[in-house]
């Protein structure tokens, strides 16, 4: 019999770590009792929520100790505000200090929540930094990005910083949202309303084409826990101290022979075509198994990460 | 002075200002800044953006590539990068989104963040104004940041901050004369321990030489901990602490 499919785009973040880690080994930090929620979205009368948006904690994948982070994208965008900023940086301080097999990030936000703006915007900062601190202490950071907010604003480039980034065709990862975009530039330049088009400029399997995403998978949360396993064994580790320049410098490259190489790209359907998909105009209607295949055989693309 | 030195695009006087007249070799390529100086506290490379640019993939790559060339160049004693912010924020395209900004700006972060861990100490000065995703991609990853007078931080104006929260405008206003956690403002970032200091109209090389030679923010990111002490950011602090120290259930 067939395990019955949980898609993680429709999932709470809560029903996102049950499905993804083993069985019930989740347990939270600053949890739901603590009703930790923002002071800030109060003064406005705001709606608040009772883990200001995110879910952090410890849990074991395949046996292995690793610490959870789930954004709520039904919850404000799963936008980051000063409390759930800082329950993020938290887990990433309690990584570097404890070392587990990985960190998993579940991401699913717009960004820097706008009721209290600069707190969020700092609060990304200091997850950014403590982020990298974990990985220079050699735990890895893996992103999952499948969610229905996707990966925007400064979880965008949080989302980078991973060690490696694991996402659905749904998943959209990107810097500003379209609809930024199209109230500042117009609509010629963004049609946010034209959801084939986002798909094409921020999705999963334009990512995946550019080297911004490690894997595709499935909309299904055992998809995702399997690639999550699959990734971790075969990381070979952290680089050594004197090899990090080196590392660095080589992204640097990969960076700015992907900006030559699509310069005037305006629509992902360009980049199938300029990345050799024997078959552009079928992309989209790719699995998930056989998109990676086919982006194969047109030729792996570096990682950037 | 301030006012024409955040105003104008005029790059000379700012780094004479700065260093001193003739103790600076400082090129402005565009929105691109890019050299070195001598100050008080020894020499220091100069990274930065110009004229509140809207930071993009191209931009992004020049300040990431001179970050990588400090490190390179400094193979045997880590010289001090003071980072030029002056940023309206990230480019608003469809192709720099294409291209993955995001990842980008990331390069930049992670550039910043070896330079720290080999040594380099990092002070971003913010002129003009800094806002939102240019303001992070190396602003605020710096050891410290600094406002020159008359510079302003944001992540988005008030107004289209209501657009977008559908909040009225009043209620913003009204509660951004108490709050400093939404309303735009170096001091407010001062206050929630994001700008270690807001400096006065003179005597800037002093005060380089000082901030230089102090090694805050370094080790350990110790802003959340400012906030509190400054009364603008009272919860940051404490609940990454509970997390870090919670025992498992």
């Amino acid at each position: 019999m067939t395990p019955r499919r949980t898609s993680y785009y429709e999932a709470t973040a809560r029903a996102r770590i049950a499905a993804l880690v083993d069985d019930a080994s989740f347990a939270e930090f600053c949890g739901p009792a603590e009703r930790r929620t923002s002071p800030h979205l109060a003064a406005l009368g705001a709606p608040v929520s009772f883990d200001d948006g995110i879910a952090v904690g410890a849990a074991r994948l395949g046996g292995r100790p690793v610490l959870i982070a789930a954004q709520e994208g039904r919850f404000n965008g799963g936008a980051v505000g000063e409390v759930h900023g800082a329950k993020l940086r938290g887990l990433l301080d309690r990584a570097r200090a404890e070392r587990p097999a990985a960190v998993l990030l579940l991401v699913d936000s717009g960004g820097v929540r706008l009721h209290e703006a600069n707190a969020g915007l700092i609060a990304i900062s200091e997850v950014m930094r403590a982020l990298l601190a974990a990985r220079a202490a050699g735990v890895p950071v893996i992103a999952l990005v499948g969610g229905s907010c996707g990966a925007f604003g400064g979880m965008g480039i949080v989302t980078r910083l991973c060690s490696a980034v694991l996402m659905s065709e749904e998943g959209r990862l990107s810097l500003s949202g379209p609809e930024v975009i199209e109230t500042v530039k117009g609509v010629e330049e963004f049609d946010s309303r034209d959801r084939a088009l986002v798909w094409r400029v921020t999705g999963g399997k334009l990512r995946r084409a550019l080297g911004e995403a490690d894997r595709l998978v499935e909309d299904d949360v055992a998809a995702f826990r399997a690639a999550a396993l699959d990734w971790l064994a075969a990381w070979p580790g952290a680089p050594a101290p004197d090899a990090e320049l080196a590392a660095l410098r080589g992204a640097h490259a990969a960076l700015a022979e992907r900006a030559t190489h699509f310069a005037d790209t305006r629509d992902g359907a360009e980049v199938w075509r300029a990345r050799g998909f024997a078959e552009p105009a079928r992309v989209p209607m790719l699995a998930a198994a056989e998109f990676e295949r086919a982006l194969a055989e047109a030729g792996a693309h570096g990682s950037a990460t | 002075m301030s006012d024409d030195l955040n105003q104008s695009a005029d790059a000379p006087a700012l780094f004479d200002a700065l260093f001193g007249a003739g103790r600076h070799r400082i090129a402005v390529e565009g929105s691109f800044v890019c050299g070195s100086a001598e100050t008080d506290a020894g020499p220091v490379h100069v990274i930065g953006t110009w004229d509140r640019a809207a930071v993009d993939v191209t931009l992004a790559l020049r300040v990431a590539g001179a970050v990588l060339d400090a490190m390179a160049a400094d193979a045997e004693a880590a010289r001090p990068i003071v980072f030029i912010a002056s940023t309206s924020g990230q480019a608003l395209s469809r192709h720099d989104e294409l291209l993955g900004v995001n990842g980008y700006f990331a390069h930049i972060a992670r550039c910043v963040d070896l330079a720290r861990r080999r040594g380099h100490r990092t002070l971003a000065l913010i002129h003009g104004e800094a806002v939102s995703g240019g303001f992070l991609a190396f602003g605020l990853l710096a050891d410290r940041a600094i406002a020159l007078p008359g510079a302003q931080v944001r992540v988005m104006d008030l107004r289209a901050m209501a657009r977008v929260t559908k909040l009225p405008l009043e209620d913003l206003q009204a509660l951004a004369l108490s709050s400093p956690v939404f309303a735009p403002g170096a001091d407010n970032y001062w206050r929630m321990g994001a700008v270690h200091d807001i400096w006065p109209e003179a005597g800037w090389p002093a005060l380089l030489a000082e901030a230089l030679a102090a090694d805050d923010g370094h080790a350990a990111d110790e802003r959340a901990a400012l906030g509190a002490e400054r009364g603008g950011r009272k919860l940051a602090a404490a609940v990454a602490a509970q997390v870090l120290r919670e025992a498992r259930a």
